[in-house]
């Protein structure tokens, strides 16, 4: 075996990361011991089963994964603020970015939502757990680890450097020769089999398990853009298992599928990535539509206009995704005719989302909108984001593409429509329900303070983008000359980029602060919610809801407190909960060996760990454990306990 | 109000530091193909602040208006589940700005994926386009010669790239004369575009390829007919010929300067097979395998067409040789002579 395929060629940069990576985990190994948390750890989170914890594991790791992209982030905003700096090479630019996209979209941006379904849908919907909690565990696992096998890359073997989109030949072995692409092959496997898993899950969930009276036409908006979004996880990760794996023979095992020769196509591969990666969009984007409905009509203390055309907007518009994708490719040569179809399938997605914008105006008005930070994200979500909506519609005319493709104009339509479409949207969901999961709400002068850095600094670093695409700046540029007039612009950029970090920097301080100083919660419902989740205490028992809750309205948690209609009439009984179990965990680190010996064509190692998955996955099945009850008296016990803001 | 004021400062000094429409090298076309993107362009963008003007007045109307104050403190807003006409009104004014702009992108495709109308009586020079790592071979069949990183061509003469790859995806783009289009490596691709003012226009690789990617530009230089003639005619008396042992080594390289050949490499290392022909010819024709049959190993029963001995410029005699070739700046990227 090659050790020299481990290696990762002399840059300060990245020899400066390992340490940091070893120092750090030497730090956590060292600090669990000592403080005998290893017990803990393993018994209250890894084997955990809860919906409420693994949502709160997908939105740590998503928070630290937003901070690895947004060193990428940095790094590639330093690197072209001048012409010809000399900050990094191109390899590590090529690689920089290439993770920068995927780790934001794959393993920031929808593992928080997912993380913000999990914690969030069961409460709404009025269910004391996900319909596979098992399963939900497993999903997690799956991310985490091929999260984890992503990251690694870059001080092991080398990150992918194709481009997140690893468009063939480009990522084959012959022009792709380090492991790189490997890691993408079987990082994304391995996590995407996990988003699958929660697709099937929550469809289970919201369609079999709602709260009695809860019919689909009164969910709340957020579980049914969750709904819609699962429904095309289902439909559109399929496509990229196929893909990642015909990519995976293709890098390992010398088959042919996309290659220059025998047959292979490379527009085979554009064609089955953006059939998966277009509705990827709209997996990031149909939640934070959701969680932006909940936030206004809160905020503004009305229920949302116009919830029928908001459903239905949302089902066009994912039908729709599944139509679009050629639209990432006008330039492959397919004519006239195939464009224009794809054009105006792509334009019609503005209809849908024009009703959507016009809705949450129209429910602001007449309300009596309060200025909290949830709903500041909220609020420069609408400006913002109508100019990557139209901005969408210019893209989307295939002649006036023919100047846009693979131009900073691009870029910085995707990053108006995703940034606030979804990172704003976490945000605000993040500061929204925290309170519910924690029992104590961030700091408002904290989150606002960091939301003016964040609004405008995102401005200034996306808004030049948009003048320096149209001047001929491509995007995956490391470098550029003096003459091309570049410069300035990109200039402004990497500043902005710095108001970025610094507004997120204060982010994390808010959590810090608030955990340490802000007043506990006695109420569990701070900010007068109209929704289901508020109706349990907060932080939430492990059951949810000692009694299950009986809906009558679309805001049924509103309605109890103002038309005093009852939410709980039953009397508690025992309650059925699955007990924890540490073989998702399991499942996940051998997952994480079996790709790792891949990426470096470990056969022997690989069969042997191919196997550990095979017997982990036959012990699960065979399983016997059904779980346990709660005894009434325990439950009371618990009860009274919240009544008086303990936590448990 | 309050978060408007930011915003307006930056669109503000964002224009201001602009120095000038021309540097929008987009919107800056030098021929027919470009200009038509450019007015499609520039439309769009008056449509699309249509729509954000409607969006920012309704957006700043409202929270204005019913933000909460002293004077409404305690104020329940009523419940409202909707209005039928307003939101037809807000479904059916995106259909018609949609409609409106589909006919436009329909009308402005079908018009750059065809030679320019200006020019449609002429026979197009065909030039053909192919990557390789990162540089760029361009071979003129008709004239029998080749250059690799710099492309000349007449004005006011309808040009043909047909493009192709000897590796990555790479994407053929002259903003100023074109939109572009991709190069690859199993399917040969059209581009029509033509230039009606000479000058230096900057070229490159639009589509990332690796490594070298943002090294890979190529200047596109076009030139009087009587210039392009003569320079054609001193490459054929001088440059060498472009032997397959030579052409190997020019593949095998990563980075070339320029080079000139008084024969392409088209007649022993032919293009693939030639879908773009159909594919994007009156826009009438779908092939949904495009290439799948058409691969490099099989592309011997592709030849190459025959050197057309049809061209306007061999009707024009061009006596003065000795005049020297056109000056093409090297790393020049003023794309515009006469600016």
């Amino acid at each position: 075996m090659d050790l020299e395929k481990f290696k990762v060629h002399g840059e300060p940069l990245i020899y400066g990361a390992m340490i940091s990576i070893a120092l750090a985990t030497i730090g956590i190994l060292v600090g669990l011991t000592y403080f005998k948390k290893w017990g803990y750890l393993w018994r209250e989170w890894l084997t955990t089963v809860d919906h409420k914890k693994i949502g709160v594991m997908y939105i740590l790791a998503a928070l630290l994964m937003l901070f690895r992209g947004g060193v990428d982030a940095i790094m590639m905003r330093l690197q072209t603020a001048a012409p010809e700096m000399k900050f990094l090479d191109a390899q590590h630019y090529n690689e920089v970015f290439t993770t920068h996209g995927l780790i934001m979209i794959l393993f920031m941006a929808m593992p928080f939502i997912i993380g913000l379904m999990n914690v969030i849908v069961p409460l709404q919907i009025g269910a004391r757990d996900v319909a596979f909690p098992r399963l939900n565990a497993v999903s997690f696992w799956l991310f985490f680890f091929g999260a984890m096998l992503l990251n690694i890359s870059f001080v092991i073997g080398g990150s992918p450097d194709a481009g997140w989109s690893a468009y063939f030949p480009l990522a084959s072995l012959e022009f792709s020769p380090t492991v790189g692409n490997n890691y993408y092959s079987l990082a994304l496997q391995i996590s995407g089999i996990g988003t699958l898993i929660t697709g099937v899950n929550f469809i289970v969930t919201i369609l079999k398990m709602r709260a009695p009276g809860m019919k689909l036409m009164k969910m709340p908006m957020f579980t049914w853009s969750v709904l819609i979004t699962n429904v095309i996880i289902v439909f559109a990760f399929p496509v990229l298992t196929v893909a990642l794996a015909l990519m995976m023979f293709d890098r390992l095992f010398g088959s042919q599928f996309f290659t220059m020769a025998n047959g292979g196509m490379d527009m085979l591969w554009a064609n089955l990535f953006w059939v998966w990666g277009h509705p990827e969009v709209y997996i990031v984007i149909l939640p934070a539509f959701g969680i932006y409905s909940e936030i206004i009509a809160t905020f503004s203390k009305k229920n949302l206009y116009g919830y029928t055309s908001m459903v239905f907007s949302m089902l066009i518009i994912s039908l729709l995704s599944f139509l679009v994708w050629a639209h990432h490719f006008y330039t492959m040569g397919q004519g006239a005719m195939v464009n224009s179809f794809f054009s105006i399938t792509t334009m019609a997605i503005a209809v849908p989302t024009g009703v959507k914008i016009f809705n949450w105006l129209f429910t602001l008005r007449k309300g009596r909108i309060t200025f909290t930070t949830p709903m500041l994200y909220t609020l420069a979500f609408i400006p913002i984001f109508t100019i990557g909506g139209v901005t969408g519609v210019m893209l989307a005319m295939a002649s006036a593409d023919y100047q846009y493709h693979n131009t900073m104009f691009l870029v910085a339509h995707f990053h108006y429509v995703l940034i606030p479409g979804a990172v704003f949207a976490v945000i605000a969901g993040f500061h929204y329900w925290f309170p519910k999961v924690f029992g104590f709400r961030l700091n408002e002068r904290l989150g606002k303070h960091s939301f003016w850095w964040i609004v405008i600094s995102f401005n200034v670093t996306f808004f030049p983008l948009f003048f320096l695409g149209l001047m001929g700046m491509t995007r995956r540029m490391y470098t550029y000359s003096e003459e091309s007039g570049f410069g300035p612009l990109n200039m402004l950029s990497f500043v902005g980029a710095v108001g970025l970090a610094i507004g997120f920097v204060l982010l994390v301080y808010n959590i810090y602060w608030s955990t340490r100083y802000m007043p506990r919660d006695t109420t569990s419902d701070p900010w007068d919610g109209r929704t289901l989740e508020w109706a349990t205490h907060s932080p939430m028992p492990v059951y949810n809801f000692a009694i299950v809750p009986k809906v009558q309205t679309r805001d049924a948690f509103w309605s109890a407190k103002q038309d005093n209609m009852p939410l709980f009439e039953d009397k508690i009984t025992k309650i059925h909960m699955p007990s924890n179990t540490g073989k998702p965990f399991i499942l996940g680190v051998i997952f994480f060996f079996l790709g790792f010996f891949l990426v470096f064509s470990m056969w022997i190692p690989a069969i042997v760990a191919g196997v550990g998955v095979l017997i982990m996955l036959a012990a699960m099945s065979f399983d016997r454990d059904h779980g346990y009850y709660i005894s009434v008296d325990e439950v009371m016990a618990t009860e009274k306990k919240l009544m008086r803001g303990e936590t448990v | 109000m309050k978060k408007k004021g930011p915003l307006y400062a930056l669109f503000l000094s964002l224009i201001l530091l602009l120095p000038g429409c021309s540097s929008l090298t987009v919107l800056n076309p030098k021929g027919p193909s470009a200009r038509t993107l450019s007015d499609t362009i520039i439309l769009s963008i008056l449509v699309m602040l249509g729509v954000l003007a409607v969006v920012y007045i309704l957006y700043i109307f409202v929270l204005v208006k019913y933000r909460a104050k002293k004077s409404n403190e305690g104020y329940i807003p009523e419940h409202e589940e909707g209005n039928k006409v307003l939101e037809t009104i807000w479904i059916v004014i995106p259909i018609i700005i949609v409609a409106f702009l589909s006919v436009v992108t329909v009308k402005t495709t079908n018009a750059v994926e065809n030679q320019a109308k200006e020019y449609k009586d002429q026979t197009p020079l065909v030039i053909y386009a192919s990557s390789s790592n990162w540089k760029w071979h361009f071979s003129y069949p008709e004239e029998g010669i080749e250059t690799v990183n710099y492309v000349n061509m007449p004005v006011h003469r309808a040009v043909e790239f047909r493009m192709y790859s000897f590796g990555s995806i790479t994407s053929l783009w002259i903003p100023q004369l074109a939109g572009q289009k991709y190069a690859m490596s199993d399917m040969l691709t059209t581009l029509h575009l033509s230039a009606d003012t000479e000058g230096s226009y900057m070229g490159r690789n639009a589509n990332f390829s690796g490594k070298g990617f943002a090294h890979m530009e190529f200047e596109a230089l076009v030139m009087s007919s009587k210039d392009y003639d003569d320079w054609v005619k001193e490459v054929k008396e001088t440059a060498p010929k472009l032997t397959e042992e030579e052409f190997k080594g020019l593949l095998a390289t990563d980075y070339l300067g320029r080079k000139t050949y008084s024969s392409t490499h088209l007649e022993f290392s032919p293009p693939p097979g030639d879908h773009g022909e159909h594919m994007s010819g009156e826009g009438k024709e779908m092939d949904m395998d495009n290439g799948n049959m058409d691969h490099q190993d099989n592309k011997e029963i592709h030849p190459s067409p025959e050197p057309s001995s049809e061209t306007e410029f061999d009707s024009k005699p061009n006596p003065e040789v000795e005049q020297p070739l056109p000056s093409s700046p090297v790393d020049e990227h003023t794309h515009d002579s006469n600016s």
